[in-house]
């Protein structure tokens, strides 16, 4: 279908266009902008006057919960969430039941998300089988099933010697491989940031050294593999201090961080408040507060949603014994404007975080962009509405969120995937 | 945020913590204990106040000593009284801790008294009873994790004053397992409030908390120099799983360097008061010399605790 997206203000950090600009696309792809092609007739015309128009949200960590974890969520139910957020990419982490380590399964889950026909999913396969840290996966063939890059999820490996190994092995073939800091002896038995608040709340801490001994395990690691690292979900400034030292000693090292971690501290725990139970904890507000200032600054990459639904009953426990994680694909685009809208950056600028940049992080080039030839995945937003975050209004299946009741900028209006409208309208 | 234990008129509705509570409703609660003492001495030890409510005594950790005390204060206000283990008994076929709260409900309870391992589980459940529209039901907690054990607190600060008279007069040193401890957390916040000028805690860095200083206590390692010139010397119990592994190399050091015996208590003033919430580990934390020697008031306290149990639970009722 030929569409035309007239009036709007056109948002592509990539290319660097800011301005109220027509945007066409035939045959799932964007074939112009401001003026149309020869030829070009618009079967659909959807006017976003007063709205911005930019690439679909590209989302670095979404689990869809499938397989295994079906009474938390289902493909079905966390893609509409994923179109109700105007987020057209996702990659998958590898903590399913059983882990995203067979080919078979990674080529049944892209199957099933291609029927579905809404978000592009990009597994992210499992470095270890079953994440035990033990044996390497068989990485060459999970690629060959559509993994983009390999992680460990919130599991770390125990052996070194293993991770060395699994660098290693990654390296041999350039793929990327994600890693969350997180010491397993050091974060053990912990639920919440060492400090002031656990203290208070008799919580037991997970102390920041669990984050840098293990950044500073895999930095090195990484240097002496040369494997392509990636930092997933930083919680700490000094955690941001190792990548940047490694980053001056020439070391080529991504990262990113969580809208949780971007907006929350430890105090927002408040009285034992299950859905800021996660995975890393939240941390004090001078982490917060350096890791905004990272990725205004760009040093942080990328931000993503973390999106971990949660059944009722997972959260209605006593705090360490709860599940931890939020749900945040439908919250990834609203708590980006709020970033920007409280930091006072361009709005172009805080979109690349959530698109442009992310992309590259994934190794996605045909979208996270406007140019000509680009996949037609697009974002339609009100950018000035607030809307108070709501169980009900939350499509995912999980409600798990600690922005519940609060007010956001930002109401999608329309998504379209491959130039297909999939949400709106 | 809405405050879990009190009620849109600022009256205790719960009591799930002392840290956050208004001094007033502290010195409320210990007032109300006074007269409370005296009924233990009668020839009839009953008080009418809780005539036919009932009291479910919900226990998810095991313990004899608080479950009784709540027992019988429970009993001496007259109110019914229903012990449930539910370590031993429902959670271990599968149920929930707010299925066996609403089960509870459905058989009219009218207060639960809570223990739980978990720091936090007595908030949960007030938010489901608030969740449920059921602010008839009162909580008390019974001590969570390494939380808060509120009426230990309360009548840890009942002793000091029956003893002490003016808290702002006094320095008070509070020694061992801080980091586990819900009782030292209690104490720290009631300290505070009741503007006890210098609360200090005691012990080897394992056991004591990140970031304890801003409770608004001073930290000392050194036994001997925290003890110098106190009015009041708390002990903790050290639990048996702490003395030997990575927070401490044996029960043994642990006496040497932070056990209290006559001759460091030598170190505090004179007539410095010796408190302990039990059960002791004499020889390991506290030498049995100190500990039934004239400075303690252990016993005491456990007395008292039965008439603050009484004033918490009648308040409450009220």
């Amino acid at each position: 279908m030929n569409i035309r997206i007239s009036n709007g203000r056109l948002i592509d950090p990539a290319n660097g266009v800011d301005g109220v600009q027509d945007l066409f696309i035939a045959a799932g792809k964007v074939v112009a902008l401001g003026r149309a092609p020869d030829g070009f007739s618009a079967e659909r015309n959807i006017d976003a006057g007063g709205l911005v128009v930019c690439p679909g949200l590209i989302d670095l960590a979404a689990r869809l919960r499938e397989p295994g974890f079906e009474y938390r969520a289902t493909l079905e139910s966390e893609m509409d969430a994923a179109m109700a957020g105007g987020v057209t990419s996702l990659a998958i982490p590898p903590d399913t039941d059983p882990a995203l380590d067979e080919p078979g399964l990674v080529e049944m889950l892209c199957h099933r998300a291609k029927k579905l026909n809404r978000a592009h999913v990009y597994p992210v396969g499992a470095l270890t089988v079953g994440l035990k840290g033990e044996r390497l996966s068989e990485m060459a063939e999970l690629v060959e099933s559509g993994c983009v890059a390999f992680s460990q999820a919130n599991v770390p490996i125990v052996d070194n010697t293993v991770l060395m190994r699994a660098m290693q092995y990654a390296a041999t073939f350039g793929f990327r491989v994600w890693l969350q800091p997180l010491a397993p002896f050091l974060s053990r038995g912990g639920f919440a940031h060492d400090g002031e608040v656990a203290t208070r709340l008799g919580l037991p801490g997970i102390p920041v050294a669990a984050e840098t001994v293990a950044l500073f395990t895999y930095l090195q690691l990484a240097r002496m593999t040369g494997s392509r690292l990636h930092i997933t979900r930083l919680s700490s400034a000094e955690g941001l201090g190792l990548i940047e030292q490694a980053r001056e000693q020439g070391m080529d090292v991504t990262c990113d961080v969580s809208i949780n971690h971007l907006h929350l501290s430890d105090m927002d725990i408040g009285y034992f408040n299950s859905n800021c139970h996660l995975v890393p904890p939240l941390r004090s507000q001078r982490d917060r507060d350096a890791l905004s200032a990272g990725l205004v600054e760009g040093r942080i990459n990328a931000l993503c949603s973390d999106h971990t639904p949660v059944d009722d009953d997972g959260k209605l426990a006593p705090f360490s014994e709860s599940e931890p994680g939020a749900t945040g694909l439908e919250l990834l685009l609203p708590l980006t404007l709020k970033w920007a809208y409280d930091t006072g950056m361009p709005l172009a600028q805080a979109l690349a975080r959530v698109t442009s940049d992310a992309a590259q992080i994934v190794g996605i080039t045909k979208a996270g962009h406007l140019a000509v030839g680009a996949r037609a995945d697009i974002c339609v937003f009100e950018p000035d509405t607030y809307r108070q975050v709501t169980r009900q209004d939350l499509r995912s299946q999980g409600k798990n969120s600690p922005f519940l009741g609060l007010e956001l900028p930002g109401v999608v209006r329309y998504t379209l995937v491959e130039g297909k409208v999939m949400y709106g309208g | 945020m809405r405050n879990p234990q009190l009620d849109k008129n600022g009256e205790l509705q719960h009591l799930l913590t002392l840290d956050g509570l208004p001094r007033d409703i502290l010195t409320t609660i210990l007032d109300t204990a006074s007269p409370f003492t005296e009924v233990a001495e009668r020839e009839v030890k009953k008080l009418p106040l809780l005539r036919g409510k009932s009291i479910f005594n919900l226990f998810f950790e095991n313990s004899t000593r608080t479950r009784t005390t709540f027992e019988i204060a429970a009993k001496r206000l007259s109110a019914d009284v229903v012990n449930l283990n539910v370590s031993t008994s429902s959670t271990a076929k599968g149920e929930t801790l707010l299925d066996t709260v609403d089960n509870l409900c459905a058989m009219q309870a009218d207060m639960f008294v809570v223990r739980h391992a978990a720091s936090g589980a007595p908030f949960l459940i007030t938010e489901h009873l608030f969740a449920n529209g059921r602010n008839d039901i009162h909580v008390i907690n019974a001590g969570d994790g390494r939380h808060a054990h509120p009426t230990q607190g309360l009548l840890d600060m009942y002793t000091i004053r029956h003893f002490k008279e003016d808290f702002t007069r006094l320095t008070v040193a509070i020694i061992g397992d801080v980091l586990h401890s819900r009782v030292a957390r209690s104490q720290i916040s009631a300290l505070t409030t009741l503007g006890v000028p210098e609360v200090r805690v005691i012990g080897p860095k394992t056991l004591l908390p990140t970031d304890v200083e801003k409770m608004g206590v001073r930290v000392f390692h050194d036994m001997k120099a925290g003890l110098k010139d106190v009015d009041v010397v708390m002990m903790l119990r050290l639990q048996n799983e702490r003395m030997n592994g990575a927070l401490l190399p044996t029960a043994q050091e642990f006496y040497k360097m932070w056990g209290l015996t006559a001759e460091k208590l030598a170190l505090a003033k004179p007539d410095a008061i010796v408190m302990h919430p039990g059960p002791m580990n004499r020889g390991v934390e506290i030498d049995s010399a100190v500990a039934d020697g004239a400075q303690a008031v252990i016993l005491p306290q456990v007395t008292f605790g039965i008439a603050v149990r009484m004033a918490v639970m009648s308040m409450l009722a009220s």
